[in-house]
């Protein structure tokens, strides 16, 4: 049955997913456990998959013994099986948090939540896992209507922002699928290895080019490359805090993987370098981003807002990664997708226990009460901005350190410039809400309130454990990722680096 | 130059059709239209892939007798319908959803109408 790991955890998401509103028809009580173990065993098999791939090296796996090109191939590599586990992880620590907060945010519909949330996470294991491109293009869309579905069900105006994303997200995985069918027209495969073996020799083919070209363009709506990132503002802000908190860390992260499968894996680092300039526009288009989005980041006068425009900007330095395309770069790029889950996760966390413990989570509103209503939780989001900022020992900062000497070593000093500004510009946007929590004494009127609400908290001055804890834990790993990163990037991601880098 | 653009007529119209689907999507204010717009989007794209299978003078992929199964040239290439019948189910599940939505802001603002929409959020 473990031999069959690689398939195991998208089928075992899908399946959960599906017999959940039959289980819990008449306990509602029971989608929460139900969706809990799947993620766990989602977890553990994702820790079974690394190992196995620590000692075996790739394994494929043929659904049904059907062998490639014919067959449909699930490809168990360093890089597919590093990138399930963190983002598993990342979701079993959000969904541990979801169980208080979908309570009270979605009274009523926490079994189509629950339901949902498996099936996102079935569809981004499927589209890490997988081996064909049409096969990926199932995923994506599976993904994609999970997450239409999770942001629909937040505040009144989410239905609005998840009709927009309905119509930007199906633009690009119809872009993603003209693009394949360009390929598939010259190559006549669909299996990621095989198509690697034949794209050499139609390198010039003006379809594969185009094809490349509508896939990258569809590939970038989906990871919300600017200026294709119209869509997340909006769909982060007003969907349900727990739904941001799942999709954030995982949703445009996917695609950016994919992104580097499709241009390091599939095609050649030579060819979307050299041949064609793709590389290049990419990271263009991430510098601009990384400074748009941060700028558009201090502007924001709502927490979630802002973390949804910080997203545009971390994203886009996955981008400058993949567009700088040099192993440096590519080590940035990767510990940057896993950096920036653990990260965002965090934040959305913290903004979802203030929703929690005040209704609200906006910047203005936010004064030193917060320290000690939700010490705790204000302590993980400080962890968490300074990583985002790039403080060392923090994980953010060595995903930073690599792009910049990536950018260094192309010498592109502009680059190096856009991501020592950014960095400045991260630390305007999170000190200016540390500096309201923290640094402002209290009002003498808001003590008195605070004394109260801590005397009737629980332990330690926060109101629930299980609101408290996942946050903790996601920014506390920021600190072991940061101190580990050595070892993480010299037993796992340098091994991952494609050929021809 | 006239065999070119003869040659090639089913590809004119995916893309006149892959044209109208952008303009409804991205001109049109009422989401109703949008929905339209994306799904002509869609069905051009599995226009595209069926008509990269077909082949002059070639048959329908099922054995023929008399043609035998040597010559691939024969017929026309299965593959493309295959893929675009999971891809028809996955438009039909995003009409769905969509549609579902559309539904839901009409209950919360009472408009599908895309600036009277942007007016009602406001306030």
């Amino acid at each position: 049955m473990l031999n069959n790991s690689p398939a195991l955890i998208p089928l075992l998401l899908l399946s959960t997913a599906i017999s959940i509103p039959v289980l819990a028809i008449k306990k509602t009580r029971l989608a929460y456990p139900i969706a809990l173990a799947a993620s766990l065993s989602a977890v553990l098999l994702s820790f079974y998959n690394i190992s196995r791939v620590w000692s075996d090296g790739a394994i494929p796996y043929h659904f049904g013994g059907w062998l490639p090109p014919i067959g449909i191939q699930y490809l168990l590599d360093p890089l597919s099986a590093f990138v399930t586990l963190a983002l598993n992880v990342v979701a079993f620590v959000v969904l541990c948090h979801a169980g208080a907060v979908v309570d009270r945010e979605l009274p009523g519909r926490e079994v189509p939540y629950y339901a949902l949330a498996l099936l996102l996470l079935c569809g981004a294991n499927g589209m890490i896992l997988t081996g064909d491109v049409f096969n990926l293009y199932v995923f994506l869309e599976i993904f994609s209507l999970a997450g239409y579905g999770l942001i629909g069900i937040g505040e009144k105006q989410a239905s609005v922002a998840s009709f927009r994303y309905l119509i930007m997200g199906t633009v690009g995985a119809s872009f993603y699928l003209l693009g394949v069918g360009f390929i598939y027209m010259v190559t006549g495969s669909l299996n990621m290895a095989d198509l690697r073996n034949i794209l050499p020799l139609v390198a010039g083919n003006p379809a594969v080019i185009v094809g490349l070209a509508l896939i990258v363009i569809g590939l970038g709506i989906k990871m919300a490359l600017f200026p294709l990132h119209g869509w997340l503002p909006d769909s982060y802000t007003y969907a349900a805090s727990t739904s941001s908190a799942l999709i954030a860390p995982l949703g445009t992260k996917v695609a950016a993987y994919v992104m580097i499968r499709i241009l390091f894996f599939v095609f050649d680092a030579q060819y979307v370098s050299r041949t064609l300039p793709i590389t290049d526009l990419i990271a263009w288009l991430a510098a601009i981003g990384i400074i748009y989005g941060s700028v558009m980041a201090i502007a924001q006068k709502e927490m979630k807002r802002m973390l949804a425009y910080s997203s545009v900007a971390q994203i886009s330095y996955i981008g400058l990664g993949i567009g700088l395309a040099n192993p440096l770069g590519f080590i940035g790029a990767v510990l940057h997708i896993m950096n920036h889950a653990f990260m965002k996760g965090a934040l959305f966390l913290v903004a979802a226990n203030l929703r929690n413990n005040s209704g609200h989570s906006d910047i203005a509103r936010l004064d030193a009460s917060f320290r000690k209503k939700l010490p705790w939780s204000m302590a993980a989001f400080t962890l968490a901005a300074l990583s985002m900022i790039g403080l060392p020992p923090t994980a953010g900062f060595f995903s930073k350190w690599y792009l910049a000497l990536a950018a260094i070593d192309k010498g592109k000093w502009l680059f190096l410039a856009v991501i020592l500004v950014s960095s400045l510009l991260n630390a305007v946007y999170f000190f200016r809400i540390l500096e309201k929590v923290y640094l402002i004494p209290a009002a003498g009127q808001g003590d008195g309130k605070d004394l109260q609400s801590q005397a009737k908290g629980s332990l330690l001055g926060e109101e629930k454990w299980s609101l408290m804890v996942p946050a903790l834990v996601l920014s506390f790993s920021l600190l072991l990722l940061g101190l580990g990163n050595a070892t993480l990037v010299k037993n796992v991601i340098q091994r991952i680096i494609p050929l021809g880098m | 130059m006239t065999d070119f653009i003869l040659g090639h007529y089913a590809y004119w119209v995916i893309i006149v059709l892959l044209l109208i689907g952008l303009y409804g999507m991205i001109m049109k204010r009422n989401l109703a239209k949008k929905l339209i717009g994306m799904t002509i989007f869609q069905v051009a794209i599995i226009m595209f892939y069926v008509a990269s299978a077909s082949k002059w003078g070639a048959t329908v992929p099922v054995i023929d007798p008399s043609l035998g199964a040597l010559d691939p040239a024969k017929y026309i290439s299965p593959l493309q319908h295959c893929l675009m019948l999971t891809a028809i189910v996955v438009g039909v599940a995003t009409s769905g959803v969509a549609f579902a939505l559309v539904i839901t802001i009409y209950r919360h603002y009472r408009t599908l109408d895309e600036k009277t929409l942007l007016e009602r959020m406001k306030s």
